[in-house]
């Protein structure tokens, strides 16, 4: 064995060599030098020349000069039996060290067959396959959302099959311990806005009317939007990639086999937990947002605190935190339902749970945002 | 230039202890495997035996105690120098640990890729080598997910396998095998020890095999938290006065347990 760490030749090793003795139609291939897969290749034009020749029927092997020898001997073997096969000869491998033969015995004597080839598929298979797949997530999206709300009023009258350590982790994951993020990002949100606002408003000396700004874009929009995309990046990422790494565990088939209702015990939880934090969180992130714009503009507007709250109080009305209150829920729940169903449905390997965590991630976001865009158009519509 | 390594594959560990956090799972520990020999790991669930050998494959620093491998002391080496031992030890870790991105081919090549200059026609019969030396039967280019646990395991040992190390380690290697796979592996493992010369050292619970090819052994104990016999399985069954050693290399209930059956706690 060749005791070297280098991956490149050393100069105790020596190149690997071959001599042909022909004696009429049989051929003895003496081998000599050291046969290290690693550090030195054999040419590829090797098993020509050593197959090839006027009348040859038979070559046998004979290693009595071999140095060093590894898997470099083997597949030179390995490659001479094909090439052998193909060529009708015999090859007689006894002169090889035995050590080399019982590893050589190890390999199956006849080629593997081929991978079947995959079936090539028309444009119309693919497009046809994708529709009924996207179909098929349609109808399972509607059997969770419609199973969530048949259940989740059992659930919340305690009647649902789930553990009440599992609501309360999820209720604590989706509530206390996002609402530091929450409130850092919506404060950060709130000052810009007052800061961009302020600028365009100055030009026409209506800085004053930052407060109804900041006041009406915050508990409308920004707040449910940026707290709803913080918890499906946070949260509804974590809910597929958990689920995902239970099925990758067999965990979900083993809640199968004993019968424990899937949508109870793993999907309601998170579902009821992210639905009723969400209006929570949307709460503290409004205060958070107009808090950063009360700051930004008492700090660096010139606005007295009075002026600012006195105008704030005038132009957020009861309806429209109604509104963001109601979008947050909705919200809430289309971000749980997403990172929940792409979990179940995703592969069982390792990449798959992260795949399963991107998609619900962006799936999650184009979702509410989409929501948010249908809100905004009926809003419009009914004046409200 | 790194300095020459000592002739041949050996570990000498002295005085190991080891464990998670400060509290050791196994304390004072002193064994040798010789060059050539293959060497098993054995003892009850939750002994420690995979975390020994997470310790001698270089994946978790000991408290205590030194583990010297062809010469060296590994842990007090540079961590580059370090890697360079690796390089020259194959893993088989409990499940495979296959890359789950990579085709099976690709998960043997990728180390004969990084390590060495070779074409890849070269590699792909080297790849090819290995995936029939471990008697998989399936096309290189399937994807870990599609393999069953026992052909993961044998892709995982092809992968061992791709650089011709000098030290094999392997974690449960005929675990999830049918007995004719865990029969094949074991004429492996000893066609690959005649013929490389490789070391092999073992965690295994396959009584058969351990009694066929380990020409040496350790046995951990998890109350004690030593290893209370050294010596090849077959000896240790034959001649060791162990209660434990006795009970597990004869598949016998302890006769401190049998009095209170409790249904295998213990």
């Amino acid at each position: 064995m060749d005791p070297s760490t280098a991956d490149v030749p050393s100069p105790t090793t020596v190149e690997p060599a071959w001599e042909c003795r022909d004696d009429g139609p049989s051929r003895l291939v003496v081998l000599s030098g050291d046969w290290i897969a690693r550090l030195h290749a054999v040419p590829s034009d090797a098993f020509e020349t050593i197959l090839n020749g006027p009348g040859l029927s038979s070559v046998a092997l004979q290693a009595d000069k071999i140095g060093a020898w590894d898997s470099g001997l083997l597949t030179f073997v390995a490659g001479l039996r094909r090439g052998a096969d193909q060529h009708g000869l015999t090859l007689d491998e006894s002169g090889l060290p035995p050590s080399a033969r019982r590893l050589l015995a190890l390999l199956p004597r006849d080629a593997l067959p081929a991978a079947p080839a995959r079936p090539s598929r028309s444009i119309r298979a693919v497009l046809g396959t994708q529709a009924l797949t996207v179909w098929a997530e349609g109808g399972a999206v509607a059997t969770m959302l419609g199973e969530t709300i048949l259940r989740g009023g059992a659930a919340l009258r305690g009647q649902a099959r789930m553990r009440r350590t599992d609501l309360l982790v999820a209720l604590q994951d989706a509530g206390a311990s996002a609402l530091s993020i929450v409130i850092v990002v919506n404060l950060l949100m709130g000052g810009i806005l007052a800061f961009v606002g302020a600028v365009q408003l100055r030009r026409f000396g209506a800085d004053i009317y930052v407060a109804d700004l900041v006041g009406i874009a915050v508990v409308r929009e920004i707040a449910a939007l940026i707290t709803a995309v913080v918890m499906s990046g946070r949260t509804g990422g974590a809910y597929a990639a958990q689920i995902a790494t239970m099925l990758g565990n067999e965990e979900i088939d083993a809640l199968r086999t004993i019968g424990v209702p899937l949508h109870d015990y793993l999907i309601l939880p998170r579902i009821l937990a992210l639905t009723l934090m969400m209006p929570l969180l949307y709460l503290y992130g409004s205060v958070a947002g107009i808090f950063g714009g009360f700051l930004v503009a008492v700090a660096m507007l010139n606005l007295t605190p009075a002026t600012f709250l006195a105008h704030l109080q005038t132009s957020v009305t009861g309806s429209q935190v109604l509104f963001g209150l109601s979008k947050s829920i909705a919200f809430g729940g289309v971000i749980a339902i997403i990172g929940c169903r792409i979990g179940l449905s995703a592969g069982r390997s390792a990449s798959d749970v992260g795949r399963a965590a991107t998609r619900a991630v962006v799936a999650g976001i184009v979702a509410i945002i989409a929501l948010d865009a249908v809100c905004a158009v009926c809003a419009n519509a009914l004046r409200f | 230039m790194p300095p020459p390594l000592e002739d041949g594959a050996k570990i000498a560990v002295e005085g190991l202890a080891f464990g998670y956090g400060s509290e050791p799972i196994q304390n004072n520990l002193s064994f040798t495997v010789a060059t050539g020999s293959i060497f098993a790991i054995m003892g009850g669930s939750g002994c420690g035996k995979s975390t020994l050998l997470k310790v001698l494959i270089g994946l978790l620093r000991p408290l205590a105690g030194t583990v010297h491998v062809r010469g060296e002391d590994y842990w007090s080496v540079s961590a580059d120098r370090r890697e360079q031992i690796g390089r020259r030890c194959g893993v088989l870790f409990q499940s495979g640990a296959l890359w789950s991105s990579m085709s099976i081919a690709d998960n043997v090549a990728l180390p004969l890729r990084m390590f060495t200059a070779l074409t890849e026609p070269e590699i792909d019969r080297l790849v090819q080598l290995k995936l029939d030396l471990v008697g998989l039967t399936a096309p290189g280019d399937m994807m870990p997910s599609d393999l069953s646990g026992g052909m993961r395991k044998r892709v995982g040992l092809a992968r061992a396998m791709a650089l011709d190390p000098d030290i094999l380690f392997l974690d449960e290697p005929s675990a999830g095998l049918d007995p004719i796979g865990a029969r094949r592996l074991d004429d492996l493992i000893l066609a690959l020890r005649d013929g490389f010369g490789s070391t092999v050292v073992m965690v295994s619970h396959e009584l058969p095999s351990l009694f066929a090819i380990c020409d040496g052994g350790i046995f951990l104990d998890a109350d004690t938290h030593t290893a209370i016999a050294i010596g090849a399985p077959r000896d240790l069954r034959d001649r060791c006065d162990d209660p434990t050693v006795h009970a597990f290399m004869n598949r016998e209930i302890p006769k401190s347990d049998s009095a209170v059956d409790d249904g295998g706690q213990k």
